[in-house]
């Protein structure tokens, strides 16, 4: 038997890995259109924001933060680059990216410098950055949405093209610069030592300080890089959906914590994989999917996506003897920590 | 992260955190009364009154869980759920011209509702040990779905005028619905100090192992802080079906951290263990007049939450400040200036 491990195939991805395989094969053998490469591309397509997301949350998670305020800090870099290229005449792709990624980075260091100068929990800080993100950005807009965007910016971007008898199958750039920062994230959490010093730090804080992490430049780097995450994130919703929404991205953050979190990374820090975050926002997209093509009322996909989670949670932290055999609780923690 | 120790340190003075935030009440009626003459008038003071028992029964509801070490995001979508099964309820028994019986009936029903969502969570969050965060963040995205699956995103309206009165009235010259909220935060202020119950929360929120080593059934005790602040999302539900004479699911969604900054800026400990009503309540009333005072100056509502943002976060550094003293924050600095070179 080959050993997952070695893959980055732990108890919980390889769950659900099962899960999602299970459904895959339901949704393809009960429904004609869900295993076409139509369907397939356009899911891709849209997950790709919630993943690119993902990855930037899960430094943060692993690091030991939460943050609250990505989605709508990423709304507010959309509106600030959508404003400085027009200012700049036009732009294009290469300076979009550059300041999208500074804006994001900027917005995550006044987290990062809140939370490690003045040693305040990241929940209050970033719930605060929250309101003030958008009171802000609604009271400055006006809640008025941007749809004179320059060319490059809405052109649609085709990375493969093809026809098939259900329709036309499209791979949009969305899902490329989602592959690259996922890349980007496993480099810097899986080959360098600053990842290993994200890990330690999530870990224990104050034993990485005492074997020589710079604590400071590690809040930086997470919150910076979940900053320059969600910058991305926004320059490509944008492209997608052609237009800048500034109340967008509100109650997404909950979301993409909800499906990060069911991948296995731990509130707390210390622990987290890539894959599991890809696996949790996959896992929810192919629900919706799955349900939408079932022909089931769309107001109902919430429900069952949250109950699905809800029982997901209830399984794989602790197992389902414990939730039975409540009274041998404290053996089973003893045991298996 | 928890690079911070030393909060532990200045939690549990009592009175002066009292004092504190009434001088910081007192400030900004002072300053709101100073930047509009219409402030400081009667009227200010009734939509303040009516306003304030939306988010200070959120705010209740939070802040066990929060106590307790834990986090209810499911708050608002609760209380959507409870005031649907009241609506519901109303309904059946003829709308508009529903009897005593069936007000009872529905209010009943509210508040099993909301207590019933609670024990679920609670029953996972005790026994899986699970994070109380994403337990509660599932049961919101549930609820949410749900409340868009019943309703099919419209509202219910149509109650009978007692149910209305209940939201908009006057009793002695006191809004009704403040009065339902003042009744609920004293009962929470005796449960908190005076039973088993809250003295196990603030255990529980220090130390979930010791306070199960020294015999206390924390299965059972979390479960039950979780039922009671379901409990009050239905009371919350219950008071904003009366309020607006409708039920809309997603009513009351940006309350959701509102409380939680509520709950800190009344000094409850991030990290669980400490905090206390009526530092809370005090808190409300400050976000409350703010909020009032901006919307007698002309500022809308987005401008306000970005200022409620602002205000936790200066009153966050400011603790800081306070707590470290000028003389700690140079030693510090020192130390971090030092520790640069030798790196």
């Amino acid at each position: 038997m080959p050993d997952f491990r070695k893959l980055g195939i732990g108890s919980i991805e390889a769950l659900l890995i099962l899960v999602i395989a299970i459904m895959v094969i339901g949704l393809s053998l009960s429904t004609s259109t869900f295993l076409t490469a139509p369907n397939l591309f356009d899911l891709l397509n849209q997950s790709s924001v919630n993943i690119i997301f993902a990855v930037g949350l899960l430094v943060v998670l692993i690091a030991g933060g939460i943050d609250i305020s990505f989605a709508v800090g990423a709304s507010v870099v959309q509106y600030l680059t959508a404003l400085t290229v027009m200012r700049l005449g036009g732009g294009n792709w290469a300076l979009g990216f550059i300041v999208s990624a500074f804006f994001g980075f900027l917005l995550g260091s006044i987290n990062a410098t809140i939370i490690y100068r003045f040693r305040i929990v990241s929940i209050v800080v970033t719930i605060a950055t929250f309101n003030v993100f958008f009171g802000g950005l609604m009271f400055l807009t006006g809640g008025v949405s941007i749809y004179d965007l320059p060319d490059w910016w809405t052109d649609r971007v085709s990375l493969i093209h093809f026809s098939t008898v259900s329709g036309n199958a499209n791979l949009a750039l969305p899902v490329a610069v989602m592959v690259v920062m996922v890349i980007a994230t496993w480099f810097l959490l899986r080959r360098t030592t600053t990842g290993r010093q994200l890990y330690a730090m999530g870990d224990n804080p104050e034993a990485a300080r005492r074997v020589g992490v710079n604590i400071g430049a590690m809040h930086y780097i997470a919150f910076g890089w979940l900053g320059m995450m969600a910058g991305i994130a926004g320059l490509m919703q944008a492209h997608y959906v052609q237009e800048v929404v500034p109340n967008a991205f509100y109650g997404r953050e909950l979301d993409v914590l909800a499906a990060v979190v069911l991948g296995g990374a731990r509130l707390g820090g210390g622990r987290g994989t890539i894959l599991g975050a890809i696996l949790g926002i996959l896992l929810t997209a192919i629900t919706a999917n799955g349900l939408n093509l079932l022909g089931i009322s769309p107001y109902a996909f919430k429900m069952i996506i949250g109950a699905i989670i809800l029982i997901a949670i209830t399984l794989s932290s602790g197992g389902f003897a414990k939730l039975v055999g409540a009274r041998f609780t404290s053996q089973s923690v003893k045991a298996s920590s | 992260m928890n690079t911070s120790t030393s909060h532990r340190s200045f939690a549990p003075h009592v009175p002066a955190d009292v004092a504190g935030l009434l001088g910081f009440l007192a400030l900004v009626i002072a300053v709101l009364s100073f930047a509009s003459d219409r402030f400081f008038s009667e009227s200010t003071f009734v939509s303040v009154a009516f306003q304030l028992p939306e988010l200070g029964f959120f705010t209740l509801a939070m802040l066990m869980p929060l106590i307790s070490g834990g986090f209810n995001l499911s708050v608002t979508f609760t209380a959507n759920i409870s005031g649907l099964a009241m609506a519901w309820v109303l309904r059946t028994y003829g709308g508009a011209d529903a009897g005593a019986i069936a007000i009872i009936l529905g209010i009943a029903a509210a508040l099993a509702t909301g207590a019933a969502a609670g024990w679920v969570m609670g029953a996972v969050i005790a026994r899986t040990g699970a994070s109380p965060i994403l337990v509660s963040l599932s049961m919101m995205i549930f609820l949410r779905g749900l409340g868009e699956f019943l309703t099919r995103g419209g509202d219910i309206s149509g109650f009978p005028p007692f149910v209305r009165e209940m939201g908009n009235g006057v009793f002695l010259g006191v809004p009704i619905p403040l009065l339902i909220f003042l009744g609920c935060a004293l009962l929470w202020h005796v449960v908190m100090t005076r039973s088993r119950l809250g003295f196990a929360t603030r255990m529980i929120g220090s130390n979930l192992e010791a306070t199960r080593y020294s015999g206390i059934q924390t299965t059972r005790a979390v479960t039950r802080i979780y039922m009671l602040s379901g409990l009050m999302c239905g009371v919350a539900g219950v008071v904003m079906a009366a309020q607006f004479n409708s039920v809309r699911v997603g009513h009351g969604e940006a309350f959701l951290l509102i409380s939680v900054l509520a709950c800190f800026l009344g000094r409850v400990d991030p990290f669980g263990g400490f905090g206390r009503v009526v530092p809370v309540v005090i808190a409300l009333v400050i976000l409350q007049v703010i909020a009032s005072g901006l919307n007698l100056l002309g500022a809308n509502q987005h401008l306000a939450t970005a200022l409620w943002g602002v205000f936790l976060l200066a009153v966050m550094l400011f603790r800081w400040a306070w707590a470290n003293g000028m003389s700690k924050t140079l030693v510090r600095k020192r130390a971090a200036a030092t520790e640069g070179v030798t790196q």
